[in-house]
């Protein structure tokens, strides 16, 4: 190699570990801000008290800071959307990735790929006025901005994310498993669910982890059909998020309450790192196994 | 991968369009206002060599309106003049003139004795009312004050209970904090006791989601009513400029300038105080923005 051709190498070298090293102090910064600006208020209000507490009510004459309703939300959100889409997405992707012919399964991956890229808040304006109206009418509510509304929207959402990973993961099956299979006897359905299906299944926890991901973090499509008040979860009743509850109020909020949302955000933010460690976890037992 | 390209330039390209169309009516509104102003100004613009600089501004969104005007109003009078507006809220705009950092604050509630003492004054530069809206199919059109707060703590669940039709109320409000929720739970006297079954973020949000939901109930400005919903009557009393200002309606909130007592603000500062609180163009524009002028 030539001694221009090394310094070129050199700073091409150095570019990217620039750019490598920025992207991990923007984790950094953050986490270290979040934790900075967090624990104050908790420690204000007090961590039983504010994990625990079901009353939110910051502008009270006696403020109480609780937000169990918020945490317990966001959980049944999660776990209502992945209930909805995650038989759905692992489905279709069954289809796609065994079944349909060729011309078929193109179409529908790149149908897939438009709904991911669906700005939020479409989603929202949609289930505005059109699934919330259809819910009153449907189940005869007077309020149809409910926690359902959130989770039909959660789980439409969640589709793409579910639906691309686990087809990668069924695609990556070593055709010799199937042929195997067929060679015994076994059906093509058979196949697919009792050895694609298990064979792929690192693959596609990873591709449910990362749905609870985006059902957990999101925030603009929720805020429009969840209807906002501090209730405690059930079906027909109108819920805050924990990530409605920051936006909603962030504009709003000083002193302690500015502080308590920044806390909700701490509280947010451990919650996905929680999800992402999940999804680490599977995503190393998968290569592992190769 | 090319698919994903090309949804999310489509994407763009609509985002584009809807950035084009808010800045061409925000062109309208920058005419408007400017002709407005040309009008009545002969005896001002004498003055306008003398005063350069910026007016900060800091408090109610729910202001957002009229401050909006008058700034822009004021701007295009005088050359070199910038009038600055951080939407944040009664509370922080009150805050921030005790704490310096704006000359003047914004508040959509009259001081209290507290913030008196603190060394503040309050100007009340208009009066606006909050209107309390139906959607159009409901036949209860007149409300009682006492009425609004049974519906607002929850107390009445039922149209029938009012002579409506038999269907459940639906409880639409803002959220914590706003000012338009202060204003109104304050003067029906139902502050911390109210049982919402919608809290949403913005005027527009309530007055779409009332007009859709049947048998919904929610309060919003009067200068953002529109005709998709029914506002009613208060104590027999329809929210206008008239009877706000014969303070016959009873929902009904002062927009106020809060400055400190004892210290004098910076001429650029003053000269908007005082154009915004005296001169019959601000009026026009208080007006316009949907506000009842102080006369």
């Amino acid at each position: 190699m030539t001694r221009r051709g090394e310094i070129f190498e050199g700073i091409v070298h150095g570019i990217f570990l620039i750019l490598g090293l920025l992207t991990v102090g923007c984790v950094l910064l953050i986490t270290i801000y979040l934790v900075a600006a967090g624990i104050p208020a908790i420690a204000e209000i007090g961590i039983v008290e504010f994990l625990f507490g079901t009353e939110w009510a910051p502008t009270s004459s006696e403020p109480s800071y609780g937000i169990l309703a918020f945490i317990l939300t966001s959980v049944w959100g999660m776990a209502g959307a992945l209930i909805i889409g995650v038989p759905v997405g692992f489905f279709t992707a069954i289809f796609v990735s065994k079944f349909a012919p060729a011309k078929l399964k193109a179409a529908i991956e790149s149908v897939v790929n438009l709904l991911a890229g669906i700005p939020s808040v479409i989603y929202g304006l949609i289930g505005m006025t059109v699934l919330i109206p259809a819910i009153r009418t449907i189940f005869g509510v007077a309020n149809g901005a409910t926690l359902l509304a959130a989770i039909i929207v959660l789980s439409v959402m969640i589709l793409p994310n579910v639906i691309s990973q686990s087809v990668t993961a069924l695609d990556a099956v070593p055709s010799e498993y199937e042929e195997a299979s067929l060679a015994l006897g076994a059906t093509p359905t058979e196949t697919y669910f009792k050895v694609s299906a298990p064979a792929a299944k690192s693959g596609i926890a990873a591709a449910v982890a990362l749905g609870m991901g985006r059902a957990a973090g999101e925030a603009m499509a929720v805020m429009m059909v969840a209807g906002n008040v501090a209730n405690m979860p059930s079906l027909f009743s109108s819920v805050r998020f924990l990530t409605t509850a920051i936006a909603s109020e962030m504009s709003y909020a000083s002193g302690l309450r500015r502080e308590a949302l920044f806390s909700i955000g701490l509280v947010l933010f451990l919650f996905i790192m929680l999800i992402n460690a999940t999804l680490n976890f599977f995503l190393k037992g998968k290569s592992k196994k190769r | 991968m090319m698919k994903k390209i090309i949804s999310v330039m489509l994407a763009a390209a609509l985002a584009a369009l809807a950035l084009v169309s808010c800045g061409t009516s925000g062109g309208d509104e920058d005419t408007t206002a400017g002709s407005g102003t040309n009008g009545g100004s002969d005896t001002t613009t004498a003055a306008s060599e003398t005063v350069s600089g910026t007016v900060t501004t800091n408090g109610s969104t729910s202001m957002e309106k009229v401050i909006g005007s008058l700034g822009e109003a004021f701007e295009a009078l005088y050359d070199g003049v910038t009038v600055e507006y951080s939407a944040t809220g009664s509370g922080s705009g009150i805050q921030a003139v005790i704490d310096g950092t704006c000359e003047i604050g914004l508040s959509s509630r009259a001081l209290t004795d507290d913030e008196v003492a603190e060394g503040l004054t309050g100007t009340v530069i208009a009066y606006d009312a909050i209107a309390v809206i139906v959607d159009t199919s409901n036949t209860v059109t007149s409300l009682t004050l006492d009425e609004i707060a049974s519906i607002f703590k929850g107390e009445i669940t039922n149209w029938s209970e009012l002579g409506g039709e038999d269907a459940e109320i639906v409880v639409i409000g803002r959220e914590a904090g706003s000012g338009t929720r202060g204003g109104f739970e304050e003067i029906v006297g139902v502050e911390d006791e109210c049982d919402y079954d919608q809290e949403l973020t913005s005027t527009g949000d309530v007055i779409t989601s009332v007009s859709t939901t049947p048998g919904a109930i929610g309060y919003a400005s009067l200068a953002s009513v529109s005709d998709s919903v029914t506002t009613v009557t208060v104590d027999g009393v329809y929210p206008s400029e008239d009877t706000v200002l014969d303070e016959t309606y009873a929902i009904v909130r002062p927009f106020v300038f809060v400055t400190k007592t004892d210290a004098t603000l910076s001429t650029v500062a003053e000269t908007f105080f005082n154009w915004a609180t005296t001169s019959e163009d601000a009026k026009t524009l208080i007006s316009n923005a949907g506000a009842v002028p102080v006369s």
